[in-house]
């Protein structure tokens, strides 16, 4: 069953995006960028986590999910050690997709050469 | 020569394609769905055979997605699923992979340090700072709320 609301959530969120493209005729810069505090905020009210134990991947996939994590890292280390906390645990949760798009982006850099299209 | 430009203005208006609205927004619901549902099965995947839980699953599938996405970027194939897919392959955290590791590979030729180094967040570096700006602002606020109400 999760498969079957992830597959809807996630592409409800995408649907969201498009229509920021579209309508609101964003650039995909902009797009991502309001998404992006679009999870921080839903996760502020206490709302994304909800939507992740029912959708699955269908919440952490799409890159709402991005602010969502960084506001839950900070929070964690804001109640371990404070003030401090929201500065210094911001990455504690999401640092995969980061260190991962480094890692692949300097190996894809080391194998692949652009395409002249 | 007014008249002429705004007629011309009238013909321009009315060959211009119409953006297909409902069709666009079919598009990313299916390709940004089954993106995600691809994702969902790599969890799932990771649950069953490795000790993670659906809290820490979601590091691991995230980096699996982004390793997939430098191959398919490499090979030119994300740009044709993207021209295709418009907001469904741009809103998984796979579009944001696919940004990073084009910018890093399209920059190349001008060297490691200047050209990979320095244009590799070009385009996702909006989305790193208002991401972290925000959830700055949100987790402070959070933060001193709970202080003041906890007191």
């Amino acid at each position: 069953m999760v498969f079957v609301w992830s597959f809807v959530i996630g592409g409800l969120i995408c649907v969201v995006g498009q229509l920021l493209l579209d309508v609101g005729k964003l650039t995909p810069g902009h797009t991502l960028s309001i998404l992006v505090v679009g999870g921080a905020i839903l996760d502020g009210f206490g709302l994304y986590e909800p939507l992740i134990d029912f959708a699955g991947a269908g919440a952490t996939v799409p890159i709402t999910s991005f602010g969502n994590s960084l506001v839950h890292g900070a929070l964690e280390e804001a109640e371990k050690h404070g003030l401090i906390g929201v500065v210094t645990g911001m990455f504690e949760v999401t640092s995969s997709g980061i260190s991962a798009a480094i890692i692949f982006g300097m190996i894809g850099a080391i194998l692949f050469k652009p395409k002249g299209e | 020569m007014s008249q002429q430009s705004s007629n011309y203005k009238d013909y321009e208006q009315s060959v211009e394609p119409k953006r297909p609205l409902l069709k666009n927004c079919i598009k990313a619901f299916i390709i940004g769905g089954l993106i995600c549902v691809f994702g969902q099965a790599i969890s799932t995947t990771y649950m069953y055979f490795f000790n993670f839980t659906e809290e820490t699953v979601g590091n691991p599938t995230t980096a699996t997605l982004i390793f997939i996405t430098m191959l398919l970027t490499g090979f030119g194939i994300y740009d044709r699923i993207a021209q295709f897919a418009g907001a469904g392959t741009a809103v998984p955290v796979t579009g944001f992979g696919n940004a990073v590791i084009s910018a890093a590979i399209e920059h190349r030729t001008e060297g490691f340090v200047q050209g990979v180094g320095g244009n590799m967040f070009k385009l996702a570096g909006s989305v790193i700072l208002f991401g972290v700006f925000s959830a700055f602002v949100i987790a402070l606020i959070k933060t001193l709320f709970s202080y003041w109400s906890g007191m």
